[in-house]
C-alpha cells in the first residue's frame, strides 16, 4: 500500500473523499451511530443548520455551503462555480479589500473554500469565542459581494495557473479529464470542475456576478458548527447573524441534462513524452447514493472488498499471487446529487503488458460474481468500513464535511448517522447484485497513459 | 498464540512508575503527562476518553541519513516492509489481522527520522500494541514481501522521475548540500533501490531501532498506568543503544546558485531556498516570525500579496523554515507560467530583499503575533494531531512545558529583534533555485559565478 503514483493515489484519494463522505458516515464495529449529538434545525428564511457538539478542545469549524457547484453552470461557462470561490475573498462594502482573511488571521484562524460538482463551501477553523465574529464575515460576503473590476483579471491567471498545477503539468490528471469526458457525454459531471481553459479564459466579473446573484442566498445555503459549541448556542447566534439575511433567489430544482444508455465500452488513449510508467484505470458509471435504496451501500463494500489494501481481492489476485501489478485499487465515489462512479486501476510490474492487467480485472470481477463472497470476507470488510467512521469522528473537518457533503447531494442527517447501520445490513447477494448489475464494460471507460516512443522498452527492464 | 492474552497477564503484574506533569491548561487545554516505564522507556500521554480510540507516534532518531553509502532508499524501504509480516504472521497474515480489527499500522522514513504512527481503537489496544512489537522485532524480510515492496518503490520512482515538483525538490537539495547526505535522495534510485538485501534492511533494523534515540507520543482512550506497564511489551525488546553513524553539521550552500532542468511543460516550478537558523539559536522564535510575514502566512504573506493577489502569477507560492537535525533552511517554491517565471522569481527576490533592508513593519509583526498565538489551540484539535505535535516537541528537545511557554515567547518579540534577524536571515548571499520547466528569459547561475 505504497508508493501509488500520485496521479492515481489523488483519484484514490477522490475516491476516498466520497467514501469517507459518506463513510465518514461511520461508527464502531457494533455499527453505532456516527456523530449521534448531531442535529439540525431551519432558519424562517429558508437556511439550513447542523450543529455537531465535540467538546475536546475550544475551537470550533465554521462552515457554510451552497447547493450549487460545477455541474449547475450554464452551458460554455465552465469554471465560474470555482472562480467566483475565489472571487467570494476579495470583498464587500463592509470588509473592503482582503479583509476577511486579514481579521480572520489576526484571530488566529484558519480558512480556506472548495467548490466540486456539486457544492461550494467556505470555512474558518477559530477558537470558539470568535465564532460569533466569522459567522457575521460569511453572513455579510453571502449577498453583499463586491467585485471591483480590477480585481478579476489576475484572479483569473491565478485560476489558470491552478489549472496548470492540477492538470496541464501532469499526465495522469489529463487522462483523468478525458476519462470523465468520455463517461458523460450528456450530464455536466463531464466537465472538469477547474473548467476548460479556453472557457476560463473568457469568463469575466458579470458571469461571476450572475452565478452568486442566482444561487447566493440563505434558502440555498448550509450551516455546518462543529466544535465546542451545543445546538442551543447555535441557534440563538445564528437567528441573531444569519437570520437577517434576505432571501434574494430561488434557485429551484437542480435538474441537470441525464445521461442517455451507454451501449458500447470506451477507451482512452494518452500516449505521452513524460510518461516512464505506463498505467491502466477504469470507471463504471453507476448511481449514486440517490438511486435504489441500499445499492450504495452494497457498492461501499464492493469496492473495499476488492480493492482496500492489501488483502483484498484485486491485491493478492494481482499484486501477490500473479505479480503481474504493483499497485491495483477500487474505489466508489457515491456521494453525488447523480450519477455515482465505480473506479478500478493498476499499474503494471516490470513488462507486463496493459492488455494483461485489463484482462485480470475483468477476470477477478468475474470470480467474485462466480464464486460469491464467504461470509469472514464480508464481515471483515463491512467491519473496517464501519471503524473508518470512528477514526473520521477524531477529525472535526472530517465530521464536517460529512454532513455537509450529505446535504448537498439530497441526503438528510439520519442518513448520515445511520450509515453504519446500513453497510452493517450488506448482505453478500447485495453485493454480488450490484457487481453483476453494474460493473460491465458497456457502462466503463477504461484509461491508459502510456510512455510515448520506445521509452517503454528501454525503460522497462526492472525486474519483475 | 494470543498476544492480547499474553500481553493483558504481563500487565497486571507490572507497576508502572508514573510522573504526571501536569501543565495548567494552556490555549490547547491540552494536559501532557510524561509516563516512564519500569524498563525506563519514556512517553508523553494525552489522556482522551470521549472517543473510543488511541493514537500512538514515535520516531527513532537517524532516519535516511543512516543509509550507508550507494545503499540510498534503504531505511525508506525499511519503512516499506515492517508491516509485511513479523513474528510467525507472513504478509498476509499480518496484513489481515491488522483489517480484522481496524487497526492503522505504518512506517515513514524522512531525512533525520524513522517514524511510525498506530491508531486502533481503545477495545483492539493490547492486539494493536502486540503487532507493533512484532513489526519492530521480528521483522521477516520475507523474500516475496522484499521483491514485491522493491517493485512498487521502483515504479513510484518512474512516477516521479516526471513530477515537476519532485524532480524540482531532489534537485534542491542535490545543490544546498553537496556532498553532504542531506544530498541524497531518501527514496533511492533505480540502481541503489535494484541493489538493496535483505541483511541490508536487517542490519538497518539493527542498528537504527533502539530505545535510547526513540520519542513516544500517546493520545486517547488510556490512562497513564495501563500505558507506563505497555510500553515495554512493545518497546523494551529493542536494544538499549543505537548505533548510529556520525552526521556533519552543515549549512546551506552559499548562493546565488541557479539550476534549470529543461521539461516540456506549460508551468515551470522553481524551489528555492536560504540557510536558516537553528532552533535552538535564540533568533529562532523571531525568524519564525520573519517567515511567516515573508510566506508563511496563508492568505495574508508578503509573496502571497506580491506574487498571487497583484500579479496573478501563482496559484500557490509560500516559505517555510525547516530545522533539519545537521543543517537549518529557509524553503519556498513558487509554479508560475513559463513565461512569467523570470518575473515570478524576481519578484521573490526583491520581497526577499526588501525585508531584508527594512524589516517588518509594527503592524506586520503585530499580525503575525495574533495569528500565530491564536491559531496554535488549532493544532491539538484532534488526536493524531497532537501526538504528532508532542513527538515533535521531544524531537526538538524543547521540553514538557513548552506548550505553555510558546505562545508567550513569540509575545516578547519585538520589532527590534525581527528586524536584526530579517537582516541576518534574508540579507546574506542569494538564493538556492532549483528550476524545472521551459522558463523564458532565466539563466542558470553556477556557483561561485
Amino acid at each position: 500500500m505504497r508508493c501509488l503514483p500520485r496521479y492515481l493515489f489523488l483519484a484514490f484519494l477522490a475516491g476516498l473523499y466520497a467514501l469517507a463522505a459518506l463513510s465518514t458516515a461511520g461508527a464502531a464495529p457494533k455499527a453505532e451511530r456516527f456523530a449521534p449529538d448531531a442535529s439540525g434545525f431551519t432558519l424562517e428564511n429558508g437556511m439550513r443548520v447542523v450543529v455537531i457538539p465535540d467538546h475536546r478542545t475550544p475551537v470550533v469549524t465554521h462552515m457554510v455551503w451552497y447547493n450549487v457547484g460545477a455541474a449547475d453552470e450554464p452551458e460554455g461557462k465552465s469554471g465560474v462555480a470555482h472562480f467566483l470561490e475565489h472571487l467570494m475573498f476579495k470583498g464587500t462594502p463592509a470588509h473592503p479589500d482582503a479583509a476577511f482573511s486579514r481579521i480572520v488571521a489576526e484571530l488566529g484562524g484558519q480558512e480556506n473554500a472548495f467548490t466540486s460538482q456539486d457544492y461550494t463551501a467556505y470555512y474558518q477553523r477559530v477558537a470558539r469565542r470568535h465564532l460569533p465574529l466569522v459567522m457575521g464575515l460569511e453572513a455579510d460576503r453571502m449577498v453583499n459581494l463586491d467585485l471591483k473590476e480590477g480585481v478579476i483579471a489576475a484572479e483569473r491567471e491565478v485560476v489558470l495557473e491552478e489549472r496548470r498545477s492540477r492538470t496541464d503539468n501532469d499526465p495522469g490528471s489529463q487522462l483523468s479529464e478525458e476519462m470523465s469526458a468520455a463517461l458523460y457525454r450528456s450530464h455536466p459531471y463531464g466537465r472538469p470542475i477547474i473548467g476548460w481553459e479556453h472557457e476560463i479564459r473568457a469568463l469575466n466579473r458579470a458571469d461571476a456576478i450572475d452565478f452568486y446573484n442566482t444561487y447566493y442566498s440563505p434558502n440555498n445555503a448550509i450551516l455546518i458548527v462543529a466544535g465546542d459549541t451545543t445546538a442551543d448556542e447555535v441557534r440563538a447566534l445564528a437567528e441573531r447573524i444569519y437570520g437577517k439575511v434576505k432571501r434574494r433567489a430561488e434557485p429551484g430544482p437542480r435538474l441537470r441534462p441525464a445521461e442517455p444508455p451507454q451501449r458500447a465500452e470506451r477507451r482512452v488513449t494518452l500516449v505521452h513524452e513524460r510518461v516512464e510508467q505506463a498505467s491502466l484505470q477504469r470507471q463504471y458509471d453507476v448511481p449514486g447514493e440517490n438511486g435504489t435504496a441500499g445499492e450504495a451501500e452494497a457498492m461501499d463494500v464492493l469496492a473495499e472488498l476488492l480493492g482496500g489494501g492489501s488483502t483484498s481481492r484485486l491485491y493478492r489476485k494481482l499484486v501477490i499471487e500473479d505479480q503481474i501489478a504493483t499497485s491495483v485499487g477500487a474505489y466508489y465515489s457515491g456521494t453525488a446529487l447523480d450519477n455515482g462512479e465505480f473506479g478500478l486501476y493498476a499499474v503494471p510490474r516490470g513488462d507486463t503488458p496493459l492488455s494483461t492487467l485489463d484482462d485480470a480485472l475483468d477476470a477477478t470481477l468475474a470470480a467474485l460474481i462466480d464464486g460469491g463472497v464467504d461470509a469472514t470476507e464480508l464481515q471483515r470488510t463491512k467491519d473496517k468500513l464501519v471503524a473508518e467512521a470512528v477514526y473520521a469522528q477524531d477529525s472535526q473537518y472530517l465530521l464536517t464535511r460529512a454532513f455537509g457533503t450529505a446535504l448537498t447531494t439530497g441526503r438528510a442527517i439520519e442518513d448520515v448517522q445511520d450509515w453504519p447501520q446500513r453497510i452493517s445490513n450488506v448482505s453478500a447477494e447485495a453485493v454480488i447484485g450490484v457487481a453483476r448489475k453494474y460493473l460491465l464494460r458497456e457502462r466503463s471507460v477504461t484509461g491508459i497513459l502510456v510512455p510515448a516512443g520506445k521509452k517503454q522498452a528501454e525503460k522497462s527492464d526492472n525486474r519483475s | 498464540m494470543s498476544i492480547s492474552r499474553h500481553l493483558a497477564a504481563a500487565l497486571v503484574a507490572a507497576l508502572a512508575m508514573v510522573l504526571a506533569v501536569l501543565a495548567p491548561r494552556p490555549a490547547s487545554a491540552t494536559q501532557i503527562q510524561r509516563v516512564v516505564s519500569p524498563g525506563g522507556i519514556e512517553a508523553w500521554l494525552v489522556e482522551e476518553h470521549s472517543i473510543p480510540l488511541i493514537s500512538v507516534q514515535f520516531s527513532f532518531l537517524g532516519g535516511a541519513t543512516q543509509d550507508p553509502p550507494g545503499k540510498e532508499g534503504l531505511a525508506n524501504m525499511v519503512s516499506g516492509l515492517l508491516d509485511e509480516g513479523a513474528g510467525e504472521y507472513d504478509s498476509q497474515a499480518f496484513q489481515l489481522r491488522l483489517q480484522e480489527r481496524a487497526i492503522r499500522l505504518s512506517f515513514d522514513a524522512s531525512r533525520d527520522n524513522f517514524s511510525g504512527n498506530l491508531k486502533t481503537l481503545s477495545r483492539n489496544l493490547d492486539e494493536a500494541l502486540g503487532m507493533l512489537r512484532l513489526a519492530l522485532s521480528e521483522p521477516r524480510f520475507d523474500s516475496e514481501a522484499v521483491e514485491r515492496i522493491r517493485a512498487q518503490i521502483q515504479t513510484g520512482l518512474r512516477f516521479k522521475a516526471q513530477d515537476p515538483d519532485e524532480v524540482a525538490g531532489k534537485l534542491w537539495f542535490d545543490l544546498a548540500f553537496s556532498g553532504h547526505p542531506y544530498a541524497r535522495p531518501v527514496e533511492g534510485t533505480p540502481e541503489t533501490v535494484a541493489a538493496l538485501q535483505t541483511a541490508d534492511l536487517k542490519g538497518y533494523v539493527a542498528r537504527v531501532l533502539a530505545r535510547g534515540n526513540l520519542r513516544i507520543a500517546v493520545v486517547g482512550d488510556i490512562d497513564a498506568a495501563s500505558l507506563g506497564a505497555r510500553l515495554d511489551q512493545v518497546f523494551g525488546a529493542l536494544p538499549a543503544r543505537a548505533d548510529l553513524s556520525d552526521v556533519a553539521s552543515t549549512r546551506v550552500a552559499a548562493g546565488p546558485v541557479r539550476r534549470i532542468v529543461d521539461m516540456d511543460i506549460p508551468q515551470t516550478v522553481i524551489k528555492f531556498g536560504l540557510p536558516g537558523i537553528p532552533r535552538k539559536d535564540p533568533d529562532f522564535i523571531p525568524a519564525f516570525i520573519v517567515n511567516h510575514i515573508l510566506g508563511g502566512g496563508g492568505f495574508s504573506s508578503r509573496l502571497y500579496a506580491q506574487v498571487r493577489e497583484k500579479h496573478g502569477y501563482a496559484y500557490s507560492v509560500y516559505s517555510g523554515l525547516y530545522t533539519l537535525d545537521h543543517a537549518p533552511i529557509l524553503y519556498g517554491a513558487v509554479a508560475t507560467r513559463n513565461d512569467k517565471a523570470a518575473d515570478s522569481l524576481a519578484l521573490i527576490e526583491a520581497e526577499l530583499a526588501r525585508l531584508a533592508a527594512g524589516g517588518p513593519s509594527a503592524e506586520e509583526l503585530e499580525a503575525a503575533k495574533k495569528f500565530l498565538t491564536g491559531s496554535y489551540a488549532l493544532r491539538f484539535d484532534s488526536s493524531g494531531k497532537i501526538a504528532s505535535e508532542l513527538v515533535g516537541i521531544q524531537l526538538e528537545g524543547l521540553g514538557i512545558d513548552y506548550i505553555n511557554r510558546r505562545n508567550e515567547l513569540i509575545e516578547q518579540v519585538t520589532i527590534e529583534q525581527v528586524r536584526a534577524v530579517a537582516a541576518r536571515l534574508l540579507g546574506t548571499g542569494g538564493l538556492i533555485a532549483a528550476i524545472v520547466g521551459r522558463p523564458a528569459g532565466l539563466e542558470e547561475i553556477r556557483p561561485g559565478g
